[in-house]
């Protein structure tokens, strides 16, 4: 094995790390922000099968080039593999996901039982989503839970880990040490309202946010400057949200048909101009990034790249967000690595070896 | 921009797929079939300074009615009380009898209208000319409460995070927990004066 990686438990790839004071949870995004490092977080791509081996294939792209993975929760509405399930395996291969869990599908039972279950797991990030509405996904016709929303759930999260207490009262024998996160939206109305609503979720519990697409960068600029104002930027890590467009009709489409992502006539025209569209909306992604990570405040970005996940490493790697840092990279272990040279070795070298021959190369 | 764009909706198309005559289960969203119109619901939120006013002396009014309520009996008065809250605060703001009112937290505009029933703040889905994700002819809960809100001398009030809605408590009087909650908070502030006093 090389030297071991900075946010590594020498025990096992899949065990917590040591606890640090002033840390709420074991995990490692929850390091590398408080380090002052720029985070890069990313989002899987959820399957629709029962096979580990697409949820490990779609994170392996990831190596190297994220802090965190976002398993999202049936995003849009539409039945994928839960966020839990794609939690334990990620945990398994020592991944560092982040939970989301929405409250459309699920009530406050399940909810708590569901956060020691993930807490349990080794899950150390967890973030607090309200979810898209039913008529969104695939099955319209599903009865929408929303028991709690998303503040409610932040401080129920909160209450378990810091209070050791379910909602009722009763009490955890060992809370769950997680690191709180909650999306905002600056681009949608009420304008006004959002950075004091930022301020609301962080009363609640939230220690990080990652926000909505962001395609306009004087609207987010403004919006950040609300929040420094108000002091919520002392209080939390702003992962600003980026991703690529595949082309001018994507951009439109989604304009019209998933609320909540404000992209503006400019960004259109430019990849409408373009000789390669997908091209430029990764161009127009990193130059994006370039400006955000300028904004005082802004501690990471968030690339959510929907079907496009092999841009991930190249928009991370372009706009230098890293500064030459590497974030945690699954290796195989130094005994596995053994034995798998060894098999090659005897499989595919076609040689007859002796043990008299391998007592005299072992001396 | 989208604001520009008409938004055609699922509703939309079914409506426009079959003429008129045809059966159509899915024409409106059930929230639409309940509550066609908004009118009434955005006058309350437009004059929610008026509304917070009177009922601070509404409720005051109820407070100093809490001996007849006693005598009465809660119980007993729960359902005629009831039965003029549901209609009254129906009307005024499309109230859903949660039970336990935020009305003057949320700006006048009430929260349990939302598909979402967010009783903190918007979600993100909220569309560019202010219109719910989910109802899209409809204006969001939120938008209007912050509109709400702002016109109000509590207008900080929409800053406290809610807890979650208790559903035991649906279908029964706000007006009457709140009283018989604020009697007691009277009567156990003034227990230990009487006992310092004796």
């Amino acid at each position: 094995m090389s030297a071991r990686q900075r946010d590594e438990n020498p025990a096992g790839i899949h065990l917590p790390l040591d606890p640090l004071p002033g840390h709420s949870s074991r995990g490692r995004l929850e390091r590398v922000l408080r380090r002052g490092e720029f985070a890069v977080t990313t989002e899987l791509n959820p399957p629709d099968s029962a096979d580990p081996e697409d949820v490990y294939n779609r994170a392996k792209i990831f190596d190297g080039w994220v802090d965190a993975i976002n398993a999202v929760d049936a995003s849009g509405a539409n039945c994928h593999m839960s966020s839990v399930g794609i939690c334990a395996l990620l945990t398994r291969m020592g991944y560092a996901p982040i939970m989301q869990i929405a409250c459309r599908d699920k009530n406050r039972i399940a909810i708590q039982g569901d956060v020691l279950g993930g807490a349990a797991m080794g899950v150390a990030n967890m973030l607090c989503l309200t979810g898209d509405g039913v008529q969104a996904g695939d099955q319209p016709g599903a009865k929408p839970v929303f028991d709690l929303d998303s503040m409610s759930l932040l401080e129920t999260v909160r209450i378990m880990r810091d209070n050791g207490k379910f909602l009722s009262g009763r009490k955890l024998t060992t809370p769950p040490q997680v690191f709180l996160g909650a999306a905002v939206n600056p681009f949608a109305p009420p304008f006004d309202f959002r950075p004091i609503h930022l301020g609301k979720k962080i009363a609640a519990g939230a220690q990080f946010v990652q926000t909505q697409y962001c395609f306009d960068v004087p609207m987010f600029r403004t919006f950040m400057q609300k929040a420094r104002d108000l002091g919520h930027t002392e209080k939390v890590f702003v992962l600003c949200g980026v991703g690529p467009l595949a082309s001018a009709k994507t951009a439109k489409w989604i304009r019209s048909n998933v609320p909540g992502i404000h992209i503006p006539d400019a960004v259109i025209k430019r990849l409408e101009g373009a000789q390669d569209q997908k091209k430029e909306g990764k161009q127009l992604c990193i130059d994006i990034i370039n400006e955000v990570k300028e904004i005082p405040g802004i501690s990471g970005i968030h690339v959510m790249a929907y079907r496009q996940e092999e841009y991930v490493a190249e928009i991370v790697d372009e706009s230098g967000v890293l500064k030459g840092r590497q974030p945690w990279k699954r290796e195989i272990r130094r005994d596995d690595q053994m034995v798998a040279d060894r098999l090659d070795h005897i499989l595919h070298d076609e040689i007859t070896e002796t043990q008299v021959d391998m007592v005299k190369t072992a001396h | 921009m989208s604001e520009t764009q008409p938004t055609v909706t699922q509703a939309t198309l079914v409506k426009k797929a079959a003429p008129k005559s045809d059966y159509k289960p899915a024409d409106v969203s059930p929230q639409r079939r309940v509550q066609r119109s908004f009118a009434v619901r955005l006058w309350s939120i437009r004059h929610s300074r008026l509304l917070e006013w009177f009922y601070s002396r509404f409720a005051d009014m109820f407070l100093l009615l809490h001996p007849l309520w006693k005598g009465i009996g809660y119980g007993r008065v729960e359902a005629p009380i009831k039965f003029v809250e549901k209609r009254v605060k129906g009307f005024m703001f499309d109230c859903r009898m949660c039970g336990q009112c935020i009305l003057s937290s949320t700006g006048m505009s009430c929260p349990m209208n939302c598909p979402k029933q967010l009783r903190n703040g918007p979600c993100g889905g909220v569309r560019a000319n202010g219109n719910c994700e989910v109802e899209p002819d409809m204006p969001c809960v939120w938008v209007k409460a912050w509109e709400g809100s702002q016109n109000m001398v509590n207008s900080d009030k929409i800053l406290t995070v809610q807890k979650p809605v208790d559903q035991s408590l649906r279908e029964t009087s706000a007006w009457l927990r709140v009283t018989a909650q604020a009697a007691a908070a009277r009567e156990t502030a003034a227990a230990p004066k009487t006992g310092a006093a004796a």
